[in-house]
């Protein structure tokens, strides 16, 4: 398998390029900043995406989806981290179409992954419970009674928890924090009694949650999967999401080393411009370099998971790991070499940090898969 | 099946009838690779059948054409090659800057004439070649080289002095850049010129390395005479050419941050000399420094697997060869410094039972020269900056 993307990849890429600079510039994040967008995205650019076919892409055909695969999709999350787009597109139709497609029954599917496809849901997933991403030490409990599960305990972190219509909640039915079996998944209604969501005021302004479960009840036909084997699925989905986090990193670490490259070529001190300096420029070239390198383990990562390799989640771990030291490298360099007007809230260049620093925690920052790494390499 | 399918089933099978069982294991240390030259001793008989069997198919340079002896594939075959020859682990037949260096470029500059008198003794490893670039007062400066090759009709007669000649003291020939016109601007007056090292006045002096080991020579150039038909491409117009090999040398010494499939990974490396505690290596802080070190070069690997499928479908920019070379020799700096301190006290041993398994702090020492030659990394970065990115 060649490490290029086709011409259908290229043209997916340039067409989400076009769309994305008209309609979801980085002038829209701050203007749903400014007004104090509860949901933190557009209505009306989710509707385009959807219309577009972006909510079906990982979709498979069976339940009307385009089935168009992870380096297409990638393709367009890339772009999305040069634009700083925020919008469901990650919450669902990346994590929650991957998660319902592993675990979910024939029905759970045809219903839930047609009405993703269609623009009628949107979805959350949580998962974390700490400050750090452990998907393992989940303690929140959901015990049988009859024919429903009874559910208590707290999640944070919860990207779009506060905008989706339907939860995905990882719970423990067995065992205890630190173990794999006994994780079970279930689709929550957000509506439903005893749940509470907190919107948390992010640093991206993104929409995010903190969600208290109090003996919420969930019916057992709301189970995705069979129950305490929801791990499998669960890990699967989050190196789905891990790769895309990566892919869009991609995109901020290009963006802001453009824009930088730019400035450089414009900025004047000491009666020349500051792209002549060489410390200047070998700091530039280090760092074009190890974008390079970023691209190369994005697409790696994502061929991977469309072939179903085996290897895949050692190769989501080292493209994760490594674009969250470049992501940390490119928008930390952007403001230093902007100087003084790289703090200023006026221009772009500083909302490429306070998106980078999420998109690099959320489900597992450089150290959570730096160890994961090493572990699946028997070290 | 395909033609490539054919072609894979003889390759193997070619293989199998005719490697020999030796030469299927990697090369562990320096001494057991094959350089050929009028002065080589084979290490063994099967060193010997495996050259000119492979030579005599002219699968030593796969891809030239065969009227100069080479394999004639092309590019998707080579790489079955590549592939069957990995697959039984079977060692390279020839190291030789003749097929990495001058080769290429002879067939991309050269006349037929010196394309039909040096590229088949290249082949079956007949002749061995080594480099005059650098000298003493030229060094990331190539261009402002001083050795000079005066016009006496149909011959030059050279004087200076060369430095950094790779393997000089063990070479048949040398390709040369000589300053041929004083009067021109720096880059102007070069040309590439090729001599036997056998012509009198020419006078290689093995240098000894931090490391203990002379890969290098200087060498001075007295009085030599060299034919004006050996002068490659136009006379003056060496320059380019040069260029051209340094490109050729940087993606040759970037391939240095690749590490050997069949040996142990550094992790395996590291376990084997720390052991393991409840799943983890035993010291935290050198784990943290393997897993990084890991994770970069899986990168790297992956890029120069890309830049290599970008150019094979005409994607691409095609100056990454100095990217690789700076991302590939500070990789594999990175790579000795984590191993030093893996092997902690033993690594301190210059010489014994210890160091002589994989001669660690020799190695070491040896790849601090990687980010030097063929252009230091600061170089590099400025071929990136200006090329690349346009800063001037």
């Amino acid at each position: 398998m060649a490490m290029v993307i086709n011409e259908e990849q290229q043209m997916l890429k340039e067409s989400a390029q076009g769309f994305l600079a008209e309609f979801a510039p980085v002038s829209e994040l701050r203007k749903l900043r400014d007004q104090g967008s509860e949901t933190g995205f557009s209505d009306n650019l989710w509707r385009q995406m959807v219309d577009m076919g972006w909510a079906a892409i990982l979709v498979p055909e069976a339940y009307g989806g385009l089935e168009f695969g992870h380096v297409g999709m990638g393709q367009i999350v890339e772009q999305t981290g040069r634009t700083l787009t925020a919008s469901p597109l990650f919450s669902t139709a990346i994590v929650g179409v991957s998660l319902i497609n592993l675990a979910g029954s024939e029905e759970q599917k045809t219903e839930l992954l047609g009405a993703i496809a269609g623009g009628e849901l949107t979805t959350a997933l949580a998962v974390d419970e700490k400050i750090h991403h452990a998907p393992t030490q989940i303690s929140m409990t959901a015990v049988q009674q009859g024919d429903h599960y009874l559910l208590n305990g707290e999640k944070r972190f919860v990207i779009d928890g506060y905008s989706a219509d339907k939860l995905i909640v990882a719970a423990r039915t067995s065992g205890s924090a630190g173990d794999q079996t006994g994780i079970s998944l279930f689709m929550l209604d957000p509506s439903a009694a005893g749940v509470e969501i907190e919107r948390t005021d992010m640093v991206d302004t993104r929409n995010a949650a903190i969600i208290r479960l109090t003996d919420v009840t969930v019916s057992s036909a709301d189970l995705l999967g069979a129950e305490g084997d929801g791990f499998k699925a669960l890990s699967a989905a989050l190196d789905i999401g891990n790769a895309y986090l990566a892919a869009e990193m991609l995109g901020i670490a290009q963006e802001s080393f453009d824009r930088t490259l730019q400035y450089l070529k414009e900025r004047k001190q000491f009666g020349v411009l500051i792209g002549s300096f060489q410390s200047l420029q070998h700091r530039a070239a280090h760092w074009w370099s190890e974008v390079e390198l970023c691209k190369s383990i994005v697409l790696k990562a994502l061929k991977s998971l469309d072939k179903g390799d085996a290897k895949s989640p050692v190769l989501v771990s080292i493209a994760k790991a490594k674009l969250c030291e470049v992501v940390e490298l490119a928008t930390n360099e952007a403001i230093q070499m902007h100087g003084g007007i790289g703090m200023t809230d006026e221009y772009e260049i500083g909302f490429f940090i306070k998106r980078a620093r999420p998109a690099a925690m959320l489900f597992g920052d450089y150290n959570y898969h730096g160890d994961r790494f090493a572990q699946l390499c028997g070290y | 099946m395909s033609d490539l399918q054919a072609f894979r089933q003889e390759t193997r099978d070619w293989l199998e009838d005719n490697c020999p069982p030796s030469m299927r294991f990697p090369v562990t240390n320096s001494d057991d690779a094959c350089w050929g030259g009028r002065n080589w001793t084979f290490k063994s008989d099967e060193q010997k059948q495996w050259l000119e069997r492979m030579a005599a198919k002219g699968w030593t340079a796969p891809t030239w054409p065969t009227e100069y002896g080479g394999g004639g594939l092309d590019k998707a075959q080579a790489k079955v090659l590549k592939e069957e020859l990995a697959h039984i682990n079977a060692r390279s037949p020839l190291d030789s800057f003749g097929i990495w260096m001058i080769g290429p470029a002879l067939l991309e500059f050269g006349s037929e004439e010196l394309k039909q008198q040096h590229l088949p003794p290249i082949v079956r490893g007949e002749i061995r070649w080594c480099q005059g670039y650098s000298e003493p007062g030229a060094g990331s400066d190539l261009a402002g080289l001083q050795s000079k090759g005066e016009d006496m009709g149909d011959h030059f007669i050279a004087n200076g002095q060369k430095v950094w000649t790779s393997y000089g003291d063990k070479a048949d020939w040398m390709f040369c850049l000589l300053r041929t016109d004083p009067d021109a601007k720096k880059q102007m007056g070069i040309s590439l010129v090729l001599f036997d090292m056998a012509t009198p006045g020419v006078t290689p002096k093995p240098i000894k390395l931090i490391s203990g080991s002379s890969p290098f020579c200087e060498t001075f150039l007295d009085n030599v005479r060299v034919e004006k038909n050996q002068v490659v491409g136009e006379v003056n117009k060496g320059w380019t050419i040069a260029k051209y090999l340094l490109t050729h040398e940087r993606e040759m010494i970037g391939g240095f941050g690749l590490t050997n499939a069949g040996s142990d990974t550094l992790g395996q490396t590291a376990v084997k000399a720390l052991g393991l505690e409840h799943g983890r290596m035993n010291s935290p802080l050198l784990r943290a420094d393997v897993l990084k070190w890991e994770i970069d070069a899986a990168a790297f690997a992956a890029t120069a697997e890309r830049v290599t499928d970008e150019v094979k479908s005409g994607q691409g920019v095609g100056a990454t060869s100095a990217m690789l070379k700076y991302y590939g020799t500070e990789l594999n700096k990175r790579r000795f410094e984590v191993l030093m301190k893996i092997k902690g006290s033993d690594a301190m041993i210059w010489d014994g039972a210890n160091s002589n398994g994989d001669a660690v702090p020799r190695t070491w020492l040896r790849t601090k020269g990687n980010s030097i030659e063929g252009g230091t990394s600061e170089v590099q970065l400025n071929i990136i900056a200006k090329n690349i990115l346009g800063l001037g």
